[in-house]
């Protein structure tokens, strides 16, 4: 029951499933839980009963749900035809486990997700929860910080930057009064692993960040939330307070003598605010531009106090450190990157969700192994890998494994961990201007680079996506890319360009297409773009594609076969759905002119 | 302060605050009391004051203003660089489209555009009627089930073209429902009044 699966109708199954119940007398509890990752099969639901081990049912509609209550619970028919897998290997059921999308996954941070109520304080102590800070409470400080130093952990937020050595250098500053920030500033479209952990698992969260600001010595700590999460700032909010009552936050932590406010702060919507200047400005209340650093946070940061900022997924990591050893977490991953990332993969594949997998595996197993492919047999086009800031990867580098080095080393980067699958039916030049568009609009405009800069590329962007660009455009392009770059204070300007410097240097052919011969390879730039009714398939006398036609475009032809008005047309590609797979009769070319005209018929 | 505000007038001079707005000023001036007046406290209190009556009107942020002692020109450059807060009034039914990658890649501005076909307005625009607005949003993060568009905060998964006329006619046949009943509500009325 997070966002993904209440948009999916979790909430109408859960009502069929308490009715049901209660009409028919039957004792159960039912409990909402988080989010398991895996979003195409929602609403899932798992039934514990004493004669089966945990089954999971996908796609459940309120209708399955009745059925599973009268067959399953009251007449003992585990229905098969409805079952994804038993949550437990088995000799009666086939388990879960036997697909690829949960056995080569490494769950550390999503291990509870989606297992227990998100809002129970009791049922998170039952996962081992706090048990990692009773033991880190027990250490000192410096201990720690080293512990974190040794497991190697990196900060998840994109930039990967050690998390025990920025803990270290906060311990350095003069300053006593620190603060520690958890950014879950999710900005980046296509992104949601965030939003998923504090819905499913906000006290997992609330123990890493009071482990860190135990270790850095903090006794205010600030969650700084996106406001477009409004479930996740409820389960936050309601986790401080339950962890407040039984005294794992407040005065004193555990009975020691360690004392920690946490805040919660919402963000406005500023994708500049995922930068931790940016972010501190924001919290002091003034617009959300980011400082030269240095001085970095750690040393002057929120209201002039040395401050620690990491990411939702980093802190996530710290409790499962403590309740094993920085040894059990270098186990997993590879020496650089140790531990797991987790990804959300969405796009034109055919399991999209959360996948959490151990550092060093490579695209293809997330891709293709783990995730699916791609669905409807089209080809594979490309990869973009974190989002604005990343860059989009060709077929060729499916081998590369994951891990925050190799991917810079690619020209994409780890980012927060956004993936969006592209098949052959996505443009290039089109996905890059996207990302500009984006990055364009959100540029906080205090560099003259990374402001004017981000406009021009989006305009000579645009000008290609119409046919109106030049082979000069392409060069001015990359110039001004590698300026912007150089020019710019923060991460955002610093990483705008990549989007459109990948696609330029792995799909060069599309942007000469575009140039040269005035077409839109993949069909998708519109202005490039045409549709029209092939004649021979089309069946006399149907009307499916008039019907769905929002600007009647659709006229019938003399023979009473149907012709699209190239003027009045909008491209929305309505028709194509609505011609039924019989006649399959609309096409799409490129560039326009290859349409053939279609007469009229005589009134 | 109020007081200061109610009697300004225009350059035409209609006076620049109706009844409406006065009675959200006087609500507002409640509001802020909970607040201190510190400046760390500005998004906040923006935040709830868009919360509250889905918007920033300009009366209102210069009675932010004097309640953190700074200018207003200041609470409405903060106010400005953040997506979150609007300047007018929404329709009764808010509409987001999202334009995430996921969602681009899988056709929002087909979405989107279909919305300001059918509404007769573009982003960021209120019908004429006040009956609904339209906005796009960067991610909504449901990114597993794009396109996706938030219809009066619920999280409408699958978006087709042909979704968008539904989930409009939908709010149509609800609106005269509800037009029919309190006709017929006016009319028994008026027939036991004439008994």
């Amino acid at each position: 029951m997070a966002t993904c699966g209440l948009a999916a109708g979790a909430g109408e199954t859960r009502k069929a499933f308490t009715e049901t119940l209660a009409e028919r007398n039957i004792e159960a509890a039912v409990i909402p839980v988080g989010c398991l990752g895996h979003c195409y099969a929602e609403p899932l639901v798992v039934i514990h009963t004493p004669d089966y081990p945990p089954l999971c049912f996908h796609n459940v509609s309120p209708g399955k749900a009745k059925i599973l209550v009268k067959s399953f619970l009251e007449e003992g028919d585990p229905l098969v035809e409805f079952l994804y897998g038993a949550m437990e290997p088995n000799e009666l059921l086939p388990s879960v486990m036997d697909f690829p999308r949960f056995s080569l996954e490494k769950r550390i941070v999503l291990e509870h997700c989606g297992h227990f109520d998100p809002e129970d304080l009791f049922q998170y102590l039952l996962t081992g929860g706090y048990a990692g800070l009773v033991k880190a409470l027990t250490r000192s400080r410096s201990e720690v910080v080293e512990e974190v130093v040794l497991s190697g952990l990196r900060g998840r937020g994109g930039a990967g930057f050690p998390t025990g050595i920025k803990w270290r250098l906060a311990t350095e500053a003069e300053n006593e009064n620190r603060v520690i920030i958890c950014n879950a500033d999710e900005g980046d479209p296509g992104a949601y692993m965030d939003r998923t952990i504090l819905e499913s698992n906000p006290h997992q969260l609330l123990e890493g960040l009071v482990i860190g600001a135990y270790a850095v010595g903090a006794e205010q700590a600030v969650v700084y939330i996106r406001s477009e999460y409004p479930l996740a700032v409820r389960r936050i909010r309601d986790a401080i307070r339950q962890a407040e009552e039984a005294g794992l936050l407040g005065q004193a932590v555990l009975g020691t003598p360690i004392h920690l406010e946490v805040l919660v702060f919402q963000g406005s919507g500023a994708f500049v605010c995922g930068e931790e200047t940016a972010l501190i400005q924001s919290i002091e209340g003034l617009r959300g531009m980011p400082k030269a650093r240095p001085p970095y946070p750690v040393e002057k940061g929120l209201w002039g106090k040395p401050t620690v900022v990491n990411n939702v997924k980093t802190l996530s990591c710290v409790p499962a450190i403590f309740r094993n050893d920085a040894a059990w977490f270098r186990q997993v991953g590879t020496t650089a990157s140790p531990g797991t990332a987790i990804f959300s993969v969405v796009g034109n594949v055919v399991h999209p969700g959360l996948v959490e997998i151990p550092m060093g595996t490579t695209l293809r197993t997330l891709i293709f192994d783990i995730c699916g492919g791609v669905p409807g047999q089209k080809k594979f086009k490309a990869v973009q890998i974190g989002g604005p800031s990343g860059g989009c990867l060709p077929e060729s580098f499916l081998d590369t494994p994951v891990d925050f080095d190799s991917l810079i080393q690619a020209g994409a980067m780890m980012g927060s961990g956004g993936m969006v699958i592209m098949d052959e039916n996505a443009c290039m030049v089109d996905v890059a201007r996207y990302f500009l568009e984006f990055t364009q609009s959100e540029s906080c405009g205090k560099c003259t680079f990374c402001r004017i800069g981000t406009r021009h590329l989006l305009i000579i962007l645009d000008r290609i996506t119409k046919g109106l660009g030049t082979l000069e455009d392409l060069e001015t392009l990359e110039t001004l890319a590698a300026d912007i770059k150089l020019g710019s204070l923060c991460g955002l300007g610093k990483t705008a360009p990549n989007p459109v410097l990948t696609s330029l240097k792995y799909f060069r052919d599309e942007y000469e297409a575009h140039v040269l011969e005035k077409r839109c390879p993949a069909c998708a730039c519109r202005e490039l773009t045409a549709f029209y009714i092939d004649l021979e398939k089309c069946a006399r006398g149907c009307d499916a594609c008039v019907g769905c036609c929002p600007v009647e475009a659709i006229f019938t032809t003399s023979n009473r076969k149907k012709g699209i008005d190239a003027q009045k047309c909008v491209k929305c590609g309505e028709c194509m759905v609505a011609c039924p797979p019989e006649y399959d009769a609309v096409r799409k070319v490129s560039p326009p002119e290859l349409a053939p005209v279609i007469e009229r018929g005589k009134e | 302060m109020l007081d200061a505000l109610v009697s300004m007038k225009n350059p035409s001079g209609t006076p620049e605050v109706d009844t409406e707005e006065l009675l959200m000023l006087e609500d507002l001036r409640n509001g802020l009391r909970r607040f201190a007046g510190a400046r760390s406290n500005l998004i906040p209190i923006l935040q709830m004051i868009q919360e509250r009556y889905q918007y920033l009107s300009p009366a209102g942020m210069k009675l932010v203003a004097a309640h953190l002692n700074i200018s207003t020109v200041e609470v409405y450059g903060v106010a400005s660089f953040y997506n979150q807060f609007r300047f007018h009034p929404p329709g009764r039914h808010q509409i987001q489209v999202c334009m995430g990658t996921a969602c681009h890649v899988r056709a929002a501005d087909v979405i989107l555009e279909n919305f300001e076909r059918k509404l007769g307005v573009k982003e960021g625009q209120t019908t004429p009627d006040r009956e609904f607005s339209l906005e796009r949003v960067a991610c909504v993060g449901c990114c597993a089930l794009a396109p996706v568009a938030v219809v009066d905060r619920e999280v409408q998964a699958g978006m087709q073209p042909s979704k968008v006329e539904g989930i409009l006619l939908g709010f149509q046949i609800e609106k005269d429902r509800l037009d029919r009943e309190k006709q017929n509500r006016g009319s028994d009325s008026s027939e036991t009044a004439g008994t």
